[in-house]
């Protein structure tokens, strides 16, 4: 991935996070696959243990631009950052001397299709640890089940830890990856439509748990269900064709948004 | 599963109680200064009003709110229509509370005290325990004591009906001014809207607990 210099002074208004303590600053950020623009000149903050929603039409960007606070646009050949920075603790994530695999263990991710690897539910979160050179049991036996706990499965998998993560539900295996998500101690979780699959119950779970998982972590969901957005987050942006359009307090941006086009879309008048 | 935003809809229920509560005490203290001719009494009465309109406005935003971000549905959209249409009724018995004290230190202030209080006594006996029952019904969910509010709501128009007579006509042995007369007229159409609001507040309850609409008479 080729990526030109930054520039420091932003372009336009810096997208606010209020009263909170920014953990993701986001500078002048133009992204592109190859000669196809997808992001135009990001400007925004967003803030630690917090949970962020990013809304938009589908090919609006929101997805690309989550993918890019771990840097998994990186695995895609023709996409390259334009212009701009985005730190995380101050540090450009982007910077040569940034080491992927660490940025991903600071920031964790989520995805749409719950993805188990095929393993007990044991291994699945201590994976991360194991390749991490942790060894001693103990220690792999309390992440375990503290993650677990986190995840609110403990109470339905603690007899059946060594059964393989397959034969869990979708709700299960989505809550699995979360809790082996958390295992490798990430401050942030990005998650990409992490209920699109799951029904009513498991949504509310995963929400439930979302809600929970704020207070000791930040938390960044893309999600089309606005009704999921408003419910689960404390600030809303909305991108519309690769722009943010607004952001701001989730019961303002749903209650009495500034931008007609951010009205237009929440209240199903777009298009 | 009690979802993380359920609390925000026991802070409503709380609200609403305490704003009927509020308005109710209103109307009682309003009522004790008119019979008593206390002046502290109506002033007090007077200086609850803010309080009331406060909550009301404080009830239709967390409405407002509720309904935009949590998706309700069912009882909970039923309570949250209630909320809005419940906490109106009452800030509207809160302003008749402010109204008949007002009213009634005009009379005080014309003539020294009240002479003639009618049938008032018996009016807000039966309107307070009417705006009382209608909350506790809503507070402990019983559709029968909210029926009963409705019914009661004819005595009190009754008494209003009687209070009307004998001050716009007027009798022989009736010394008071005209001005008078007429004020506690409207001293006495206020409870009878209170009385109203109450009923409405007990109409509401049922809706909310029955999910059926209660004809207007």
């Amino acid at each position: 991935m080729a990526h030109t210099p930054i520039s420091t002074a932003p372009r336009n208004t810096i997208a606010g996070a209020g009263t909170g303590t920014p953990i993701i600053k986001i500078r002048n950020f133009d992204f592109a696959y190859g000669d196809s623009q997808a992001l135009f000149d990001i400007n925004m903050d967003i803030n630690a243990k917090e949970v962020t929603a990013f809304i938009g039409p589908s090919g609006c960007g929101k997805s690309t631009f989550l993918r890019c606070f771990n840097r998994m646009n990186d695995l895609i050949d023709i996409a390259r950052i334009k212009n701009g920075a985005i730190k995380i603790s101050d540090v450009n994530i982007y910077d040569k001397d940034v080491d992927v695999i660490e940025l991903r263990k600071h920031v964790g991710m989520v995805f749409q299709k719950s993805n188990p690897f095929p393993k007990s539910i044991y291994d699945n979160i201590a994976y991360g640890l194991r390749i991490q050179g942790v060894k001693k049991k103990s220690t792999l036996d309390e992440v375990v089940e503290q993650c677990l706990r986190s995840a609110a499965l403990w109470d339905e998998v603690k007899d059946r830890l060594g059964d393989s993560a397959l034969g869990m539900s979708g709700g299960q295996q989505q809550r699995l990856c979360i809790a082996r998500a958390l295992a490798v101690r990430p401050k942030i979780l990005l998650m990409d439509e992490p209920c699109s699959a799951l029904d009513p119950i498991a949504t509310a779970k995963v929400e439930e748990l979302i809600h929970e998982l704020k207070k000791d972590y930040t938390i960044v969901i893309v999600t089309h269900s606005m009704q999921q957005a408003a419910r689960v987050s404390d600030r809303t942006a909305f991108f519309y064709l690769g722009k943010l359009i607004e952001y701001d307090q989730t019961d303002k941006i749903f209650m009495n948004p500034r931008d007609p086009q951010t009205e237009a879309y929440i209240s199903g008048r777009f298009g | 599963m009690k979802r993380y935003f359920h609390h925000e809809l026991e802070d409503l229920r709380s609200k609403l109680i305490l704003i009927g509560e509020k308005a109710n005490e209103a109307a009682r203290i309003a009522v004790d200064g008119f019979l008593a001719s206390d002046l502290e009494k109506l002033d007090e009465a007077i200086s609850k009003d803010d309080a009331i309109d406060t909550l009301e406005m404080e009830i239709d935003r967390a409405s407002v709110r509720y309904i935009t971000l949590r998706s309700p549905v069912s009882s909970d959209v039923r309570f949250i229509l209630v909320a809005i249409k419940a906490s109106h009724d009452l800030e509207r018995a809160g302003d008749e509370a402010h109204g008949i004290a007002l009213r009634a230190k005009n009379i005080l202030a014309r003539d020294g005290r009240v002479l003639n209080t009618v049938a008032i006594d018996k009016m807000s006996q039966l309107t307070c325990s009417m705006m009382k029952d209608a909350i506790t019904s809503l507070v402990e969910g019983d559709p029968e004591q909210a029926q009963a509010v409705i019914e009661r709501d004819k005595a009190v128009n009754a008494l209003h009906k009687e209070n009307f007579k004998r001050l716009a006509i007027g009798t022989a042995n009736d010394s008071t001014e005209a001005e008078t007369r007429f004020e506690t007229i409207l001293i006495s159409k206020s409870l009878e809207r209170i009385a109203d609001h109450a009923k409405n507040l007990a109409e509401e309850v049922i809706y909310l607990l029955t999910a059926r609409s209660v004809p207007h008479s």
